[in-house]
């Protein structure tokens, strides 16, 4: 027999004040199993936790029920208590009669009173069917590996090395450096990009703890934090790397020419070619479409002529298959496709061009070879494939108005006599020293216009392109020809960003990009666990943006591999093997893949984020979830509804923890009152909560029944929500054959600052019930009889 | 120009009106260049959103909603995917449900007008 000890908090008078303590200790002492009860002023001070422990010692109590405040304020310190007593921490519960009693219901303190009553029954009756719960750990070691190799990669690759990490950089191009290394200069200190960069790339390369992998793709990953399994395919470079000088000399000889992809096709390169000056690893490479086949009989001059024996046309793919226990993503951005937006005349014009072209030029420019002239008069076009629907992207791509303005001021100050225009919608120079840049800019001359141009026309004679815009401010139409237009295109998620999003299941936002834990608090970590995101595959960003994310996601690998050992979560689901029939549902329905079939179903528990949405699918009950098993929720509601008076209305709200309840508790705190005969309980997700649960309350007692979860935007776990309207469709099916009014049960996502939205929407709710009535005892006996199809 | 409660009210019946949410705009201009029209507006068409925009009742005088050839430039361009014609459209009920007839039909000679032409003339007219 279980031997538990109830303690009733004063909280110093936050809720004696309303709730009559000795009262609710009273109606403690009468309860099964109870064989201590306290009622204690502070039971979070070092004299309540002291008392516990000594009454464990004393009394052999196995189990502790505080009735206090939310369990997500103190629920860590009792945790403690017990396990400095020599008890399983899983052995306390809570029962929140501060947050949702004392403080929600301060206006009727009888009510308060009842309602923590029934709060503290309800913490008893589910600490009795409770289960110590062993913490499951898991070796993690010091493997990491960084997927993409710009600026965010050999950031968060040297971070990790020099923290003794063994890292695997893996890049697809040929050389690391990513958009940077094309960059003229940095705004808004116009550092050479390339100068700055170069030496990373170097160190990276060198460092004896990172394994650089150019030219590489990954093929798979499988597993989970502790121990990804990944495979790695090495493309054949037909250059050994490390025999080549990069002399240079195959070049001379090559006698193919292609567009130069690093200089955005505005010059050619050979068909062996080092893939930019300052490419690392310093080593050619032949790009086996171009070649003439890769067949000595048909040329071979590279072979002839390459000093360092380098050339190898026989090089094959080489597959590597590596073990890491964690993953940074760094895949970065593609800028947007300017022939997208067909008026703008890009591919078109002659002297149209993108951005990221005018970088490449004013790189070679100062080289002395300038892959195309530029003219005196050039206008820049702002917002081209950002913040706008016609193309589908909302969102602002946060570097353009800096790079313009860095690239107009630029190009003003080689040329002072050239007029350059930039039109521009919002001018958005949030960074540091960025709006002291833009002044600069204006103090120069560059001319910035608030206008947005319709379409560009070409001269046919002179090719200059014509530019009609509204001067916004004025309401003026202008027109004017420029010799070249600079199209300020945004940034979209790289083709390599998306693949690796779906490939290691991230989910995304709606911009595209990778989707953060948190947006606030998480803000470099995935939902999946061990596998963090930096730079722009997270979203838009500029430099300085992208290297402190590189450096934070290397910090929060570092703060799961230097422990030596993981803890998870211990909320898993766990499948029932003789119930189970292997019929797979589970697996299909599981947002996160957690869930493989070999046989019977089994839970890969690194992966489970034990939010229980499995549960409703099987169709044999064999699943059910750690912490939050089906018998400790039982044992809860039935509390919830025990001793109910005839004429008395009683709704259950089932609560998600990281929304919803969060989210009451805030209510409380700001003492807005609700309906007292509202009784919360918390799950993981609220899709844990199954539609034979949900039939089996009515059947007890409830007359309401209420869901809160997380906003698709802010949960921890994918598309509860769609798991949840499905369940209330199921069970309102079987109300409404049962002559019991659908409406009875309802959800809602919140977030956890909507106070107002949570009131509403509970009052609401109780206004339901309190229109329909009781539920008659004849109605709920029919909810027994049926079968709810799963 | 004193802004109060008619402001608001005229960019409600409006929104109303056009069904868009003329808020949205954020004044970039696109329309303007994208318009065939313009050279013929004494208001430009980012000109006219905001006004709405700030409930300047005076809009539905100018000549440029009348103009408008409805040919859905701006809409197709508007990066906030407002649909302007609508809201031109719903400038010009504000007037056509006044019922003001601008010629006398009786006046209209026997000469071969299309009907349409006849409409416009009525109700549409330009002055």
């Amino acid at each position: 027999m279980a031997k538990i000890g109830v303690y009733v908090c004063h909280c110093g008078g936050n809720i004696s004040d309303i709730v009559d303590v000795d009262e609710v200790a009273r109606f403690a002492s009468k309860l099964p199993d109870v064989t201590v009860v306290r009622s204690i002023s502070h039971m979070c001070s070092e004299n309540g936790q002291r008392t516990i422990m000594d009454d464990i010692e004393e009394h052999n109590l196995d189990r502790v029920v505080v009735a206090a405040c939310s369990p997500q304020f103190q629920g860590s310190t009792f945790e403690k208590t017990l396990a400095k007593a020599g008890l399983n921490p899983n052995m306390v519960e809570m029962a929140n009669i501060r947050e949702q009693s004392a403080w929600s219901h301060y206006g009727k303190p009888e009510d308060a009173t009842e309602k923590a009553k029934i709060l503290t029954s309800m913490a008893v009756e589910r600490i009795r069917k409770k289960e110590p719960v062993e913490r499951i750990s898991m070796k993690i070691g010091k493997n990491a590996l960084v997927i993409g190799g710009g600026i965010a990669g050999i950031q968060a690759s040297l971070d990790l090395a020099n923290a003794g990490i063994d890292v695997y950089l893996v890049e697809k191009e040929p050389t690391i450096g990513g958009h940077m290394a094309q960059l003229s200069r940095t705004f808004p200190t116009e550092d050479c990009a390339s100068c700055i960069l170069a030496p990373k790339m170097a160190d990276a390369a060198e460092h004896p703890n990172v394994h650089l992998m150019t030219y590489s793709e990954i093929l798979e990953v499988s597993g989970s934090i502790g121990n990804f399994k990944v495979r790695i395919m090495k493309k054949p470079r037909y250059v050994d790397e490390n025999k080549c000088t990069a002399c240079r000399e195959c070049e001379k000889v090559c006698p193919v020419n292609v567009p130069d992809e690093f200089n955005l096709g505005m010059t050619a390169r050979k068909a062996i070619y080092l893939p930019s000056s300052t490419a690392v690893p310093h080593a050619h490479v032949i790009d086996k479409d171009a070649c003439l086949g890769l067949n000595p009989l048909v040329c071979g001059r590279c072979a002839e002529v390459c000093e360092a024996d380098a050339i190898n046309y026989d090089d094959t793919p080489l597959y590597v298959n590596l073990e890491v226990d964690t993953i940074i993503v760094t895949t970065g951005f593609d800028i947007f496709n300017a022939e997208l937006k067909p008026q703008y005349g890009y591919g078109k014009y002659r002297n149209v061009i993108t951005s990221l072209q005018m970088e490449r030029i004013i790189v070679e420019m100062a080289e002395g070879r300038p892959p195309r002239p530029v003219g005196k008069d050039i206008a820049f076009i702002q917002c081209v494939g950002s913040r706008d629907a016609q193309v589908g992207n909302l969102y602002c791509s946060r570097i353009c108005c800096m790079y313009a303005t860095k690239l107009a001021s630029l190009l003003k100050r080689a040329d002072p006599s050239s007029e350059v225009y930039v039109f521009y919608t919002d001018l958005r120079a949030y960074g540091k020293g960025f709006e002291e840049y833009y002044r600069t800019a204006q103090e120069i001359g560059v001319n910035f216009i608030r206008g947005r141009p319709g379409e560009l026309m070409e001269d046919a004679e002179t090719k200059k392109v014509i530019i009609k815009v509204e001067d916004t401010l004025t309401r003026k139409i202008i027109e004017r020809k420029f010799d070249l237009v600079v199209l300020s295109v945004g940034m979209i998620p790289s083709p390599g960003t998306i693949k690796i999003a779906e490939m290691l299941k991230l989910p995304r936002s709606s911009d595209g990009f990778i989707k953060e834990a948190h947006p606030k608090f998480r803000p470099v970590d995935t939902p999946v666990e061990g596998i963090f995101v930096a730079g722009t595959a997270q979203g838009p960003k500029d430099i300085p943006d992208t290297v402190a994310q590189a450096s934070a996601a290397a910090a929060r690998a570092m703060t799961f591999m230097n422990k030596g050992e993981f803890e998870m979560n211990p909320i898993k689901a766990v499948i029932n093997g003789e119930m189970c029939n292997g019929c797979g549902i589970c697996a299909e329905h599981c947002p996160v893949d957690a869930i493989q079939v070999k046989g019977v179903a089994e839970i890969n528990p690194p992966l489970c984020k034990g939010c229980g949405a499995c549960i409703s699918f099987c169709p044999r009950d064999a699943i059910d979830l750690r912490i939050y098993s089906d018998d400790e929720i039982m044992a809860e509601i039935e509390a919830a509804l025990k001793d109910k008076r005839e004429d008395e209305k009683r709704i259950l709200i089932f609560a998600d923890d990281m929304c919803t309840y969060t989210l009451a508790d805030s209510v409380g705190t700001a003492k807005r009152e609700y309906p007292p005969n509202t009784y919360l309980i918390r799950v993981p997700s609220s899709s844990r909560v199954t539609p034979k649960m949900m039939l089996k309350t009515f059947e007890m007692g409830a007359d309401g029944i209420f869901l809160g979860e997380c906003e698709e935007a802010v949960s921890p776990y994918p598309n509860t929500l769609d798991v949840i309207d499905e369940n209330i469709k199921k069970v309102r099916t079987v109300l409404s054959r049962a002559g019991i009014a659908p409406e009875r049960v309802n959800y809602s996502p919140f977030v956890t600052v909507m106070l107002p939205k949570f009131v509403n929407t509970i009052n609401k709710m109780v206004e339901i019930v309190n229109k329909y009535g009781n539920i008659p005892e004849e109605k709920r006996r029919k909810l027994s009889a049926v079968e709810v199809m799963q | 120009m004193q802004i109060d409660e008619k402001n608001v009210n005229f960019l409600k019946k409006v929104e109303e009106l056009s069904g868009e949410k003329i808020t949205l705009c954020e004044q970039c201009g696109i329309c303007t260049t994208s318009c065939p029209m313009v050279d013929e507006m004494d208001f430009t068409p980012a000109g006219i959103m905001r006004a709405v925009q700030i409930g300047d009742e005076t809009i539905i005088e100018s000549k440029a909603i009348w103009v408008c050839a409805s040919c859905f430039s701006c809409t197709v361009r508007c990066p906030r995917g407002i649909d302007l014609s609508k809201v031109t459209e719903a400038l010009r009920q504000l007037t056509l449900r006044k019922n003001v007839d601008h010629i006398d039909l009786k006046e209209v000679k026997k000469e071969k007008l299309p009907a349409i032409a006849v409409v416009s003339a009525l109700r549409k007219f330009t002055g």
